[in-house]
């Protein structure tokens, strides 16, 4: 796959390094001439200083051939311009871009950006998931369909231990998958599963349930 | 008509005044409040320091009840990204764009948004005023 990555700040080097390791055909743009050839030094030929919002840019290095252009400048509005070059100047199928704006997330993708990275939610839900006080922990989004991955922990003392998984109030459209039990034993619960305490449950709910399913689990 | 202007530079603090003048109401935006000395000193519209590409900022700039949006920083990306949140975002009915450059210029009159290149009506102008000296 060829991919072009703009923006050589770190996320661009790591993510370059970590696309040729993968075997995939990888040019990286930067418009800054120190960086550039830092980066030139360090990868080689594959590292062009330019401006990947310019068409004559992206044209010279070949984006009418790209499977997908991927922007991590750290400026939003240069990585939406990117993306939006690629794809209507040079119908490059897959555009990404990096977002720091939360907010900017579904204006990008009302932009017409196929995907967004929202690094500054990665952190958060990251540091969310260190605080131990947090009982339900966000894991993933299920990509446009509003359903989202979340792990629950049993706390001591719950309400809820000692009972089968079927007199459970959950909400409806949540559904457990999998329980991670001490000593490292996944189990694929059934309603005849008992809950115990320390047990994490992994479970796809809907977002506006996500209370309702803590409740129903943890008692809190 | 309720105009909101991005960008307090030289060109658009002087669009504020003539607006004003024609009877607009003008809401500008920058995010230096030292670019406001720019400003005349009898202007009765709202500065409001903020970035415009933040939906938040344009949302208190009262874009939702504007008639016109105008992009005019340093920025062609920016005022890009803006001209799109008013125009597809919150529906502004007239939007108005700088873009430096020519071809991202005519890329995104293609798609849709009203742009102005300078660079191409200075190259122009300097052309015209050029050749019809030697006449």
């Amino acid at each position: 796959m060829y991919v072009i990555v703009v923006g050589g700040g770190r996320v661009g080097y790591y993510l370059t390094r970590a696309l040729l390791d993968e075997g995939h055909e990888i040019l990286i743009l930067e418009t800054n001439a120190t960086v550039a050839r830092t980066l030139s030094d360090e990868l080689g030929s594959i590292c062009v200083r330019g401006d990947g919002c310019e068409s004559t840019t992206l044209a010279s290095v070949g984006t009418n051939r790209a499977d997908m252009l991927i922007a991590v400048t750290g400026d939003d509005e240069d990585n939406l311009v990117s993306c939006q070059v690629a794809k209507h100047m040079f119908g490059v199928p897959r555009t990404v871009a990096r977002i720091r704006n939360p907010r900017n997330e579904s204006i990008f993708k009302k932009l017409g950006i196929d995907v967004t990275i929202n690094t500054t939610n990665l952190i958060l839900e990251s540091i969310e998931e260190e605080v131990p006080t947090h009982t339900l922990i966000h894991l993933r989004d299920i990509r446009d369909r509003g359903l989202e991955i979340v792990e629950v922990k049993i706390p001591p003392g719950a309400p809820t231990i000692g009972k089968p998984i079927k007199e459970l109030a959950l909400p409806e459209g949540s559904v457990l998958s999998l329980i991670v039990r001490k000593a490292r034993r996944p189990i694929v619960p059934s309603g005849a599963t008992i809950l115990q305490a320390e047990d994490q449950v992994i479970a796809v709910t809907a977002h506006e349930s996500e209370d309702a399913l803590r409740a129903a689990l943890s008692g809190q | 008509m309720k105009v909101v202007i991005m960008g307090c530079g030289r060109v658009g603090a002087r669009l504020a005044s003539l607006l004003e003048q024609d009877g607009h109401t003008v809401t500008i935006i920058d995010i230096d409040s030292y670019s406001f000395r720019r400003l005349a000193p009898n202007f009765q519209g709202t500065a409001l320091i903020g970035n415009g590409i933040d939906e938040e900022v344009l949302k208190s700039a009262g874009i939702e009840e504007a008639g016109a949006f105008v992009a005019l920083t340093q920025g062609d990306n920016r005022n890009i990204m803006a001209s799109q949140i008013a125009k597809h975002i919150f529906n502004v009915p007239r939007t108005v764009c700088r873009i430096y450059d020519p071809l991202r210029r005519d890329m995104y009159e293609e798609l849709g948004l009203e742009a102005i290149s300078p660079t191409t009506l200075f190259a122009q102008i300097l052309r015209e005023k050029l050749e019809s000296q030697g006449e």
